[in-house]
Protein backbone atom coordinates (compact mmCIF):
# COMPACT_ATOMS: atom_id res chain seq x y z
CA UNK A 1 0.00 0.00 0.00
CA UNK A 2 3.05 2.28 -0.04
CA UNK A 3 2.12 3.55 -3.43
CA UNK A 4 -1.43 4.45 -2.61
CA UNK A 5 -0.30 6.03 0.63
CA UNK A 6 1.67 8.62 -1.26
CA UNK A 7 -1.29 9.16 -3.50
CA UNK A 8 -3.63 9.72 -0.58
CA UNK A 9 -1.88 12.93 0.29
CA UNK A 10 -2.80 15.33 -2.51
CA UNK A 11 0.29 16.16 -4.48
CA UNK A 12 -0.51 19.82 -4.51
CA UNK A 13 -3.24 20.96 -2.20
CA UNK A 14 -2.70 24.49 -3.29
CA UNK A 15 -6.05 25.69 -4.56
CA UNK A 16 -8.62 25.17 -1.88
CA UNK A 17 -10.47 22.98 0.54
CA UNK A 18 -10.91 19.29 -0.08
CA UNK A 19 -14.10 19.05 -2.14
CA UNK A 20 -14.17 15.39 -3.14
CA UNK A 21 -12.60 12.59 -1.19
CA UNK A 22 -12.70 9.05 -2.58
CA UNK A 23 -11.57 6.24 -0.32
CA UNK A 24 -11.35 2.55 -1.07
CA UNK A 25 -14.03 2.81 -3.75
CA UNK A 26 -15.01 -0.52 -5.27
CA UNK A 27 -17.61 -1.02 -7.97
CA UNK A 28 -19.20 -3.83 -9.93
CA UNK A 29 -20.97 -4.13 -13.28
CA UNK A 30 -23.22 -7.08 -12.62
CA UNK A 31 -20.80 -9.85 -11.68
CA UNK A 32 -17.63 -8.19 -12.88
CA UNK A 33 -15.59 -6.37 -10.29
CA UNK A 34 -14.27 -3.20 -11.97
CA UNK A 35 -12.92 -0.92 -9.25
CA UNK A 36 -10.67 -2.47 -6.59
CA UNK A 37 -10.22 0.33 -4.08
CA UNK A 38 -9.80 3.76 -5.63
CA UNK A 39 -8.32 6.54 -3.48
CA UNK A 40 -7.97 10.15 -4.51
CA UNK A 41 -8.94 13.71 -3.68
CA UNK A 42 -10.05 16.76 -5.59
CA UNK A 43 -9.71 20.19 -4.08
CA UNK A 44 -12.05 23.05 -4.78
CA UNK A 45 -11.08 24.98 -7.89
CA UNK A 46 -8.77 22.30 -9.29
CA UNK A 47 -8.78 20.51 -12.61
CA UNK A 48 -7.82 16.89 -11.90
CA UNK A 49 -7.35 14.35 -14.65
CA UNK A 50 -7.68 10.60 -14.44
CA UNK A 51 -5.34 8.97 -16.94
CA UNK A 52 -5.16 5.33 -17.87
CA UNK A 53 -5.62 2.79 -20.59
CA UNK A 54 -8.93 1.66 -21.98
CA UNK A 55 -10.82 -0.44 -19.47
CA UNK A 56 -8.73 0.71 -16.51
CA UNK A 57 -11.81 1.95 -14.65
CA UNK A 58 -11.75 5.71 -15.26
CA UNK A 59 -15.31 6.00 -16.55
CA UNK A 60 -16.54 3.61 -13.88
CA UNK A 61 -14.95 5.86 -11.27
CA UNK A 62 -16.91 8.86 -12.56
CA UNK A 63 -20.11 6.86 -12.77
CA UNK A 64 -19.62 5.54 -9.24
CA UNK A 65 -19.22 9.07 -7.91
CA UNK A 66 -22.36 10.07 -9.83
CA UNK A 67 -24.24 7.15 -8.27
CA UNK A 68 -25.15 5.40 -11.51
CA UNK A 69 -23.26 2.17 -10.90
CA UNK A 70 -25.55 -0.30 -9.17
CA UNK A 71 -23.13 -1.87 -6.74
CA UNK A 72 -20.47 0.27 -5.12
CA UNK A 73 -18.73 0.24 -1.73
CA UNK A 74 -16.17 2.34 0.09
CA UNK A 75 -16.57 6.02 0.71
CA UNK A 76 -17.14 9.02 -1.56
CA UNK A 77 -17.32 12.27 0.35
CA UNK A 78 -18.48 15.43 -1.35
CA UNK A 79 -18.33 18.55 0.80
CA UNK A 80 -17.71 16.15 3.71
CA UNK A 81 -20.98 14.32 3.11
CA UNK A 82 -20.79 10.63 2.30
CA UNK A 83 -22.69 10.00 -0.95
CA UNK A 84 -21.87 6.34 -1.54
CA UNK A 85 -25.47 5.33 -0.76
CA UNK A 86 -27.13 8.40 -2.28
CA UNK A 87 -29.21 8.10 -5.46
CA UNK A 88 -27.95 9.94 -8.52
CA UNK A 89 -30.75 12.51 -8.62
CA UNK A 90 -29.88 13.59 -5.07
CA UNK A 91 -26.16 13.60 -5.87
CA UNK A 92 -26.88 15.90 -8.82
CA UNK A 93 -28.81 18.21 -6.53
CA UNK A 94 -25.76 18.50 -4.25
CA UNK A 95 -23.92 20.16 -7.11
CA UNK A 96 -22.19 17.42 -9.09
CA UNK A 97 -22.75 17.33 -12.84
CA UNK A 98 -21.72 14.64 -15.27
CA UNK A 99 -20.94 14.85 -18.97
CA UNK A 100 -20.84 11.27 -20.25
CA UNK A 101 -18.40 9.91 -22.80
CA UNK A 102 -21.18 9.16 -25.30
CA UNK A 103 -22.39 12.74 -24.71
CA UNK A 104 -25.98 11.72 -24.11
CA UNK A 105 -27.64 14.21 -26.45
CA UNK A 106 -31.34 13.37 -26.74
CA UNK A 107 -32.60 12.85 -30.27
CA UNK A 108 -36.24 13.51 -29.42
CA UNK A 109 -35.31 16.93 -28.04
CA UNK A 110 -34.16 19.95 -30.01
CA UNK A 111 -30.97 21.80 -29.05
CA UNK A 112 -32.83 24.30 -26.89
CA UNK A 113 -34.64 21.53 -25.01
CA UNK A 114 -31.39 19.61 -24.57
CA UNK A 115 -29.69 22.72 -23.25
CA UNK A 116 -32.47 23.52 -20.79
CA UNK A 117 -33.10 19.92 -19.74
CA UNK A 118 -30.96 19.58 -16.59
CA UNK A 119 -32.86 21.33 -13.80
CA UNK A 120 -31.17 24.16 -11.93
CA UNK A 121 -29.97 22.57 -8.70
CA UNK A 122 -28.60 25.64 -6.95
CA UNK A 123 -28.00 29.32 -7.66
CA UNK A 124 -24.80 30.45 -9.33
CA UNK A 125 -24.99 28.69 -12.70
CA UNK A 126 -23.79 30.46 -15.81
CA UNK A 127 -26.45 32.60 -17.46
CA UNK A 128 -27.41 31.61 -21.00
CA UNK A 129 -25.67 34.64 -22.58
CA UNK A 130 -22.40 33.53 -21.08
CA UNK A 131 -22.93 29.98 -22.32
CA UNK A 132 -23.61 31.25 -25.85
CA UNK A 133 -20.53 33.38 -25.50
CA UNK A 134 -18.53 30.20 -24.82
CA UNK A 135 -20.31 28.18 -27.53
CA UNK A 136 -21.59 30.55 -30.22
CA UNK A 137 -22.43 27.64 -32.56
CA UNK A 138 -25.16 26.45 -30.24
CA UNK A 139 -27.03 29.73 -30.39
CA UNK A 140 -27.42 29.41 -34.14
CA UNK A 141 -28.72 25.88 -33.95
CA UNK A 142 -31.20 26.10 -31.10
CA UNK A 143 -34.06 24.67 -33.14
CA UNK A 144 -32.17 21.76 -34.68
CA UNK A 145 -32.74 18.23 -33.50
CA UNK A 146 -30.13 17.46 -30.84
CA UNK A 147 -28.50 14.60 -32.68
CA UNK A 148 -28.35 16.50 -36.00
CA UNK A 149 -25.41 18.49 -34.61
CA UNK A 150 -21.84 17.62 -35.53
CA UNK A 151 -19.81 15.61 -33.03
CA UNK A 152 -18.03 18.74 -31.81
CA UNK A 153 -21.26 20.67 -31.41
CA UNK A 154 -22.82 17.77 -29.54
CA UNK A 155 -19.87 17.76 -27.16
CA UNK A 156 -20.25 21.50 -26.63
CA UNK A 157 -23.95 21.05 -25.99
CA UNK A 158 -23.21 18.26 -23.52
CA UNK A 159 -20.86 20.55 -21.60
CA UNK A 160 -23.01 23.67 -22.01
CA UNK A 161 -26.12 22.12 -20.51
CA UNK A 162 -24.42 21.31 -17.20
CA UNK A 163 -23.01 24.82 -16.80
CA UNK A 164 -26.31 26.57 -16.17
CA UNK A 165 -27.48 24.24 -13.40
CA UNK A 166 -25.38 25.76 -10.65
CA UNK A 167 -23.41 22.55 -10.13
CA UNK A 168 -19.86 23.57 -9.29
CA UNK A 169 -18.20 20.18 -9.61
CA UNK A 170 -18.08 18.93 -13.20
CA UNK A 171 -17.07 15.46 -14.31
CA UNK A 172 -16.16 15.34 -17.99
CA UNK A 173 -15.61 11.93 -19.52
CA UNK A 174 -13.27 12.13 -22.52
CA UNK A 175 -14.59 15.41 -23.88
CA UNK A 176 -12.11 15.41 -26.77
CA UNK A 177 -12.71 11.89 -28.05
CA UNK A 178 -13.08 11.74 -31.80
CA UNK A 179 -12.96 15.50 -32.32
CA UNK A 180 -10.93 17.65 -34.70
CA UNK A 181 -7.87 19.48 -33.28
CA UNK A 182 -9.44 22.92 -33.63
CA UNK A 183 -12.45 21.80 -31.61
CA UNK A 184 -10.25 20.15 -29.01
CA UNK A 185 -8.53 23.49 -28.66
CA UNK A 186 -11.86 25.23 -28.16
CA UNK A 187 -12.80 22.74 -25.46
CA UNK A 188 -9.42 23.32 -23.82
CA UNK A 189 -10.08 27.07 -23.73
CA UNK A 190 -13.50 26.39 -22.29
CA UNK A 191 -12.13 24.24 -19.48
CA UNK A 192 -9.51 26.87 -18.66
CA UNK A 193 -12.21 29.52 -18.54
CA UNK A 194 -14.48 27.38 -16.37
CA UNK A 195 -11.63 26.91 -13.94
CA UNK A 196 -11.28 30.69 -13.76
CA UNK A 197 -15.01 30.95 -13.09
CA UNK A 198 -14.44 28.76 -10.04
CA UNK A 199 -15.64 25.38 -11.29
CA UNK A 200 -13.89 22.28 -10.01
CA UNK A 201 -13.36 19.74 -12.77
CA UNK A 202 -12.61 16.03 -12.74
CA UNK A 203 -11.56 15.00 -16.20
CA UNK A 204 -11.11 11.59 -17.75
CA UNK A 205 -8.79 11.68 -20.74
CA UNK A 206 -6.94 9.36 -23.07
CA UNK A 207 -5.54 12.39 -24.86
CA UNK A 208 -2.64 13.07 -22.59
CA UNK A 209 -1.36 16.02 -24.58
CA UNK A 210 -4.74 17.72 -24.21
CA UNK A 211 -4.92 16.93 -20.51
CA UNK A 212 -1.51 18.51 -19.92
CA UNK A 213 -2.83 21.86 -21.20
CA UNK A 214 -5.62 22.07 -18.64
CA UNK A 215 -4.91 19.86 -15.61
CA UNK A 216 -3.46 20.83 -12.23
CA UNK A 217 -2.94 17.26 -11.12
CA UNK A 218 -3.06 13.74 -12.53
CA UNK A 219 -3.91 10.34 -11.21
CA UNK A 220 -3.12 7.17 -13.12
CA UNK A 221 -5.72 4.42 -13.02
CA UNK A 222 -4.85 0.82 -13.75
CA UNK A 223 -6.84 -2.35 -13.12
CA UNK A 224 -9.36 -0.46 -11.01
CA UNK A 225 -6.80 1.19 -8.73
CA UNK A 226 -4.98 4.50 -8.58
CA UNK A 227 -1.34 3.55 -9.08
CA UNK A 228 0.28 6.97 -9.21
CA UNK A 229 -0.40 10.65 -8.87
CA UNK A 230 1.52 13.85 -9.49
CA UNK A 231 1.05 17.53 -10.14
CA UNK A 232 1.49 19.37 -13.41
CA UNK A 233 4.83 20.75 -12.25
CA UNK A 234 6.08 17.20 -11.69
CA UNK A 235 4.91 16.17 -15.11
CA UNK A 236 8.25 16.42 -16.93
CA UNK A 237 9.95 14.24 -14.32
CA UNK A 238 7.24 11.62 -14.66
CA UNK A 239 7.08 11.45 -18.43
CA UNK A 240 8.93 8.15 -18.77
CA UNK A 241 6.78 6.47 -16.14
CA UNK A 242 3.68 7.80 -17.83
CA UNK A 243 4.65 6.38 -21.19
CA UNK A 244 4.98 3.00 -19.56
CA UNK A 245 1.63 3.31 -17.76
CA UNK A 246 -0.26 4.42 -20.80
CA UNK A 247 1.67 2.38 -23.33
CA UNK A 248 2.17 5.33 -25.65
CA UNK B 1 -76.66 8.13 -47.26
CA UNK B 2 -78.14 8.51 -43.77
CA UNK B 3 -76.79 5.10 -42.87
CA UNK B 4 -73.34 5.99 -44.15
CA UNK B 5 -73.17 9.11 -41.98
CA UNK B 6 -74.48 7.17 -39.02
CA UNK B 7 -71.71 4.59 -39.44
CA UNK B 8 -69.19 7.35 -39.89
CA UNK B 9 -70.29 8.78 -36.54
CA UNK B 10 -70.11 5.38 -34.86
CA UNK B 11 -66.65 5.02 -36.33
CA UNK B 12 -65.56 8.39 -34.98
CA UNK B 13 -66.86 7.49 -31.54
CA UNK B 14 -65.09 4.15 -31.48
CA UNK B 15 -62.08 5.98 -32.85
CA UNK B 16 -62.22 8.35 -29.88
CA UNK B 17 -61.97 5.44 -27.49
CA UNK B 18 -59.23 3.78 -29.54
CA UNK B 19 -57.28 7.02 -29.60
CA UNK B 20 -57.58 7.70 -25.85
CA UNK B 21 -56.64 4.12 -24.99
CA UNK B 22 -53.80 3.72 -27.46
CA UNK B 23 -52.45 7.13 -26.47
CA UNK B 24 -52.23 5.95 -22.86
CA UNK B 25 -50.62 2.70 -23.96
CA UNK B 26 -48.07 4.62 -26.03
CA UNK B 27 -47.20 6.94 -23.14
CA UNK B 28 -46.80 3.99 -20.78
CA UNK B 29 -44.79 1.95 -23.23
CA UNK B 30 -42.46 4.86 -23.90
CA UNK B 31 -41.63 5.46 -20.27
CA UNK B 32 -42.02 2.06 -18.59
CA UNK B 33 -41.29 -0.18 -21.54
CA UNK B 34 -44.31 -2.19 -20.49
CA UNK B 35 -47.14 -3.31 -22.74
CA UNK B 36 -49.98 -2.58 -20.37
CA UNK B 37 -52.48 -5.37 -20.79
CA UNK B 38 -54.34 -4.09 -17.73
CA UNK B 39 -55.44 -1.09 -19.80
CA UNK B 40 -58.86 -2.50 -20.68
CA UNK B 41 -59.59 -3.40 -17.08
CA UNK B 42 -58.64 0.12 -15.97
CA UNK B 43 -60.90 1.60 -18.67
CA UNK B 44 -63.70 -0.53 -17.23
CA UNK B 45 -62.84 0.68 -13.72
CA UNK B 46 -63.20 4.26 -14.94
CA UNK B 47 -66.76 3.53 -16.04
CA UNK B 48 -67.50 1.77 -12.75
CA UNK B 49 -66.12 4.63 -10.68
CA UNK B 50 -68.48 6.97 -12.57
CA UNK B 51 -71.33 4.53 -11.89
CA UNK B 52 -70.53 4.34 -8.15
CA UNK B 53 -70.14 8.08 -7.87
CA UNK B 54 -73.57 8.60 -9.38
CA UNK B 55 -75.47 5.79 -7.67
CA UNK B 56 -73.83 5.84 -4.26
CA UNK B 57 -72.52 9.36 -3.87
CA UNK B 58 -75.00 11.18 -6.09
CA UNK B 59 -72.04 12.77 -7.85
CA UNK B 60 -72.83 13.64 -11.44
CA UNK B 61 -71.18 12.90 -14.79
CA UNK B 62 -69.18 16.12 -14.93
CA UNK B 63 -67.47 15.44 -11.62
CA UNK B 64 -66.96 11.84 -12.69
CA UNK B 65 -65.02 13.04 -15.74
CA UNK B 66 -62.57 14.58 -13.29
CA UNK B 67 -62.70 12.17 -10.37
CA UNK B 68 -62.71 8.77 -12.11
CA UNK B 69 -59.37 9.35 -13.88
CA UNK B 70 -57.88 10.54 -10.57
CA UNK B 71 -59.18 7.54 -8.60
CA UNK B 72 -58.13 5.01 -11.23
CA UNK B 73 -54.88 6.90 -11.77
CA UNK B 74 -54.06 6.54 -8.07
CA UNK B 75 -54.94 2.84 -8.25
CA UNK B 76 -52.57 2.57 -11.23
CA UNK B 77 -49.79 4.37 -9.40
CA UNK B 78 -50.15 1.94 -6.51
CA UNK B 79 -49.85 -0.95 -8.99
CA UNK B 80 -46.74 0.66 -10.44
CA UNK B 81 -45.10 1.27 -7.06
CA UNK B 82 -45.88 -2.14 -5.65
CA UNK B 83 -45.46 -4.35 -8.71
CA UNK B 84 -44.57 -2.90 -12.10
CA UNK B 85 -41.47 -1.05 -10.93
CA UNK B 86 -39.77 -4.36 -10.18
CA UNK B 87 -39.97 -5.32 -13.85
CA UNK B 88 -37.42 -2.70 -14.94
CA UNK B 89 -34.82 -4.31 -17.13
CA UNK B 90 -36.65 -7.60 -17.48
CA UNK B 91 -37.98 -9.10 -20.70
CA UNK B 92 -41.27 -7.68 -22.04
CA UNK B 93 -42.87 -11.02 -21.40
CA UNK B 94 -42.89 -10.45 -17.64
CA UNK B 95 -44.70 -7.15 -17.97
CA UNK B 96 -47.17 -8.75 -20.32
CA UNK B 97 -47.88 -11.62 -17.95
CA UNK B 98 -48.16 -9.40 -14.89
CA UNK B 99 -50.46 -6.81 -16.45
CA UNK B 100 -52.55 -9.51 -18.10
CA UNK B 101 -52.88 -11.20 -14.71
CA UNK B 102 -53.89 -7.91 -13.10
CA UNK B 103 -56.53 -7.45 -15.82
CA UNK B 104 -57.97 -10.92 -15.18
CA UNK B 105 -58.10 -10.37 -11.43
CA UNK B 106 -59.71 -6.94 -11.68
CA UNK B 107 -62.26 -8.14 -14.23
CA UNK B 108 -62.93 -11.27 -12.19
CA UNK B 109 -63.62 -9.29 -9.05
CA UNK B 110 -66.06 -6.99 -10.84
CA UNK B 111 -67.74 -9.92 -12.57
CA UNK B 112 -68.17 -11.62 -9.24
CA UNK B 113 -70.15 -8.71 -7.86
CA UNK B 114 -71.86 -7.34 -10.93
CA UNK B 115 -72.26 -10.29 -13.31
CA UNK B 116 -71.74 -9.83 -17.00
CA UNK B 117 -74.72 -7.77 -18.01
CA UNK B 118 -74.52 -4.06 -18.49
CA UNK B 119 -75.78 -1.45 -16.08
CA UNK B 120 -77.22 1.72 -17.54
CA UNK B 121 -75.60 5.09 -17.01
CA UNK B 122 -77.80 7.98 -18.06
CA UNK B 123 -76.63 10.67 -20.42
CA UNK B 124 -76.32 13.91 -18.43
CA UNK B 125 -79.22 16.30 -18.98
CA UNK B 126 -77.08 18.94 -20.63
CA UNK B 127 -76.06 16.52 -23.38
CA UNK B 128 -79.40 14.89 -24.07
CA UNK B 129 -81.22 15.24 -27.36
CA UNK B 130 -79.84 15.78 -30.80
CA UNK B 131 -79.25 18.19 -33.57
CA UNK B 132 -80.43 18.00 -37.13
CA UNK B 133 -77.41 18.81 -39.25
CA UNK B 134 -79.42 18.71 -42.45
CA UNK B 135 -77.71 15.64 -43.84
CA UNK B 136 -78.00 13.63 -40.62
CA UNK B 137 -79.28 13.58 -37.06
CA UNK B 138 -76.48 14.01 -34.51
CA UNK B 139 -77.10 12.92 -30.93
CA UNK B 140 -75.47 15.64 -28.82
CA UNK B 141 -73.73 13.22 -26.48
CA UNK B 142 -71.97 11.46 -29.34
CA UNK B 143 -70.75 14.71 -30.78
CA UNK B 144 -69.50 15.66 -27.33
CA UNK B 145 -67.52 12.42 -26.99
CA UNK B 146 -65.73 12.94 -30.29
CA UNK B 147 -64.86 16.58 -29.65
CA UNK B 148 -63.89 16.13 -26.01
CA UNK B 149 -61.67 13.11 -26.82
CA UNK B 150 -59.98 15.06 -29.57
CA UNK B 151 -59.30 17.95 -27.19
CA UNK B 152 -57.88 15.61 -24.52
CA UNK B 153 -55.69 13.83 -27.08
CA UNK B 154 -54.29 17.09 -28.41
CA UNK B 155 -53.73 18.43 -24.90
CA UNK B 156 -51.80 15.27 -24.03
CA UNK B 157 -49.78 15.58 -27.21
CA UNK B 158 -49.01 19.20 -26.35
CA UNK B 159 -47.97 18.26 -22.82
CA UNK B 160 -45.53 15.66 -24.07
CA UNK B 161 -44.14 17.35 -27.17
CA UNK B 162 -44.15 21.02 -26.25
CA UNK B 163 -43.62 21.48 -22.52
CA UNK B 164 -40.67 21.23 -20.19
CA UNK B 165 -42.26 18.34 -18.32
CA UNK B 166 -42.73 16.63 -21.66
CA UNK B 167 -39.05 17.19 -22.46
CA UNK B 168 -38.18 15.32 -19.24
CA UNK B 169 -40.50 12.52 -20.30
CA UNK B 170 -39.05 12.23 -23.79
CA UNK B 171 -35.49 12.42 -22.50
CA UNK B 172 -36.17 9.82 -19.81
CA UNK B 173 -37.69 7.55 -22.47
CA UNK B 174 -34.34 7.66 -24.26
CA UNK B 175 -31.93 7.55 -21.33
CA UNK B 176 -33.47 7.42 -17.84
CA UNK B 177 -30.10 6.97 -16.12
CA UNK B 178 -28.70 10.22 -17.48
CA UNK B 179 -31.88 12.20 -16.82
CA UNK B 180 -31.76 11.00 -13.24
CA UNK B 181 -28.09 11.98 -13.00
CA UNK B 182 -29.18 15.52 -13.91
CA UNK B 183 -31.22 15.64 -10.72
CA UNK B 184 -34.65 14.55 -11.94
CA UNK B 185 -36.50 12.06 -9.76
CA UNK B 186 -37.12 9.62 -12.60
CA UNK B 187 -38.80 6.85 -10.57
CA UNK B 188 -41.43 9.34 -9.40
CA UNK B 189 -41.87 10.56 -12.96
CA UNK B 190 -42.42 6.97 -14.13
CA UNK B 191 -45.10 6.46 -11.49
CA UNK B 192 -46.86 9.67 -12.53
CA UNK B 193 -46.63 8.68 -16.19
CA UNK B 194 -48.32 5.39 -15.49
CA UNK B 195 -50.96 7.31 -13.56
CA UNK B 196 -51.46 9.60 -16.55
CA UNK B 197 -51.77 6.76 -19.06
CA UNK B 198 -54.17 4.88 -16.83
CA UNK B 199 -56.13 8.08 -16.14
CA UNK B 200 -56.69 8.48 -19.88
CA UNK B 201 -58.11 4.96 -20.00
CA UNK B 202 -60.43 5.74 -17.09
CA UNK B 203 -61.54 8.94 -18.82
CA UNK B 204 -62.44 6.91 -21.91
CA UNK B 205 -64.38 4.58 -19.61
CA UNK B 206 -66.47 7.46 -18.23
CA UNK B 207 -67.14 8.80 -21.73
CA UNK B 208 -68.21 5.38 -22.87
CA UNK B 209 -70.54 4.61 -19.93
CA UNK B 210 -73.66 6.37 -21.30
CA UNK B 211 -73.14 4.86 -24.77
CA UNK B 212 -72.06 1.30 -24.08
CA UNK B 213 -73.36 0.78 -20.52
CA UNK B 214 -71.15 -0.26 -17.62
CA UNK B 215 -70.00 -3.88 -17.83
CA UNK B 216 -67.11 -5.78 -16.19
CA UNK B 217 -65.92 -7.06 -19.57
CA UNK B 218 -66.35 -3.82 -21.52
CA UNK B 219 -62.59 -3.33 -21.56
CA UNK B 220 -61.70 -6.89 -22.44
CA UNK B 221 -63.71 -6.62 -25.66
CA UNK B 222 -62.22 -3.30 -26.62
CA UNK B 223 -58.59 -3.83 -25.70
CA UNK B 224 -57.91 -6.44 -28.39
CA UNK B 225 -58.81 -3.92 -31.10
CA UNK B 226 -56.84 -1.22 -29.32
CA UNK B 227 -53.72 -3.36 -29.38
CA UNK B 228 -54.16 -3.84 -33.10
CA UNK B 229 -54.46 -0.06 -33.39
CA UNK B 230 -51.24 0.39 -31.43
CA UNK B 231 -49.41 -2.14 -33.58
CA UNK B 232 -50.59 -0.40 -36.74
CA UNK B 233 -49.74 3.08 -35.45
CA UNK B 234 -46.38 2.14 -34.06
CA UNK B 235 -45.67 1.69 -30.38
CA UNK B 236 -44.46 4.75 -28.58
CA UNK B 237 -45.49 7.44 -31.07
CA UNK B 238 -47.88 9.94 -29.50
CA UNK B 239 -49.34 11.63 -32.56
CA UNK B 240 -49.25 8.31 -34.43
CA UNK B 241 -51.43 6.63 -31.85
CA UNK B 242 -53.97 9.48 -31.88
CA UNK B 243 -54.31 9.62 -35.65
CA UNK B 244 -54.35 5.85 -36.05
CA UNK B 245 -56.98 5.56 -33.33
CA UNK B 246 -59.42 7.91 -35.03
CA UNK B 247 -58.59 6.66 -38.54
CA UNK B 248 -59.17 3.02 -37.70
CA UNK B 249 -62.43 3.84 -35.97
CA UNK B 250 -63.61 5.52 -39.17
CA UNK B 251 -62.33 2.70 -41.39
CA UNK B 252 -64.17 0.21 -39.20
CA UNK B 253 -67.35 2.31 -39.44
CA UNK B 254 -67.07 2.56 -43.20
CA UNK B 255 -66.58 -1.17 -43.48
CA UNK B 256 -69.79 -1.68 -41.53
CA UNK B 257 -71.58 0.28 -44.21
CA UNK B 258 -69.95 -1.13 -47.31
CA UNK B 259 -69.21 -4.71 -46.26
CA UNK B 260 -70.62 -5.40 -42.78
CA UNK B 261 -69.33 -8.98 -42.67
CA UNK B 262 -65.75 -7.71 -42.49
CA UNK B 263 -66.28 -4.95 -39.94
CA UNK B 264 -64.96 -7.00 -37.03
CA UNK B 265 -61.87 -8.16 -38.84
CA UNK B 266 -60.87 -5.17 -40.95
CA UNK B 267 -58.60 -3.76 -38.25
CA UNK B 268 -56.76 -7.05 -37.93
CA UNK B 269 -56.41 -7.43 -41.69
CA UNK B 270 -54.90 -3.95 -41.77
CA UNK B 271 -52.61 -4.91 -38.92
CA UNK B 272 -51.29 -7.88 -40.87
CA UNK B 273 -50.79 -5.76 -43.99
CA UNK B 274 -48.94 -3.03 -42.07
CA UNK B 275 -46.75 -5.56 -40.29
CA UNK B 276 -45.82 -7.15 -43.62
CA UNK B 277 -44.80 -3.83 -45.13
CA UNK B 278 -43.51 -1.92 -42.10
CA UNK B 279 -42.92 -4.05 -39.01
CA UNK B 280 -42.39 -1.02 -36.74
CA UNK B 281 -45.87 0.33 -37.49
CA UNK B 282 -46.79 3.35 -39.58
CA UNK B 283 -45.14 5.96 -37.37
CA UNK B 284 -42.94 3.77 -35.21
CA UNK B 285 -39.20 3.90 -34.97
CA UNK B 286 -37.06 0.80 -34.96
CA UNK B 287 -36.60 -0.43 -31.40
Amino acid sequence: MAETATVDAPAEAATGANLLQVRNLEAWYGESHILHGINFDVNAGEVVTLLGRNGAGKTTTLKSIMGIIGKRTGSVKFNNQDIIRTTSDKIARMGIAFCPEERGIFSSLDVRENLLLPPVVRPGGLPLEQIFDLFPNLKERLNSQGTKLSGGEQQMLAIARILRTGANFLMLDEPTEGLAPVIIQQIGHTIARLKKEGFTILLVEQNFRFASTVADRYYVVEHGKIIDGFSNSELAANMDKLHTYLGV
Amino acid sequence: MQALYAQLLVGLINGSFYALLSLGLAVIFGMLNIINFAHGALYMMGAFVAYFLLNIGGINYWWALLLAPIVVGIFGMILERTMLQWLTGLDHLYGLLLTFGIALIVQGVFQNYFGSSGMPYAIPDQLKGGMNLGFMFLPVYRGWVVIFSLVVCIATWFLIEKTRLGAYLRAATENPTLVRAFGVNVPRMITLTYGLGVGLAALAGVLSAPINQVRPLMGADLIIVVFAVVVIGGMGSIMGSIITGFALGVIEGMTKYFYPEASNTVVFVLMVLVLLVKPTGLTGRAA
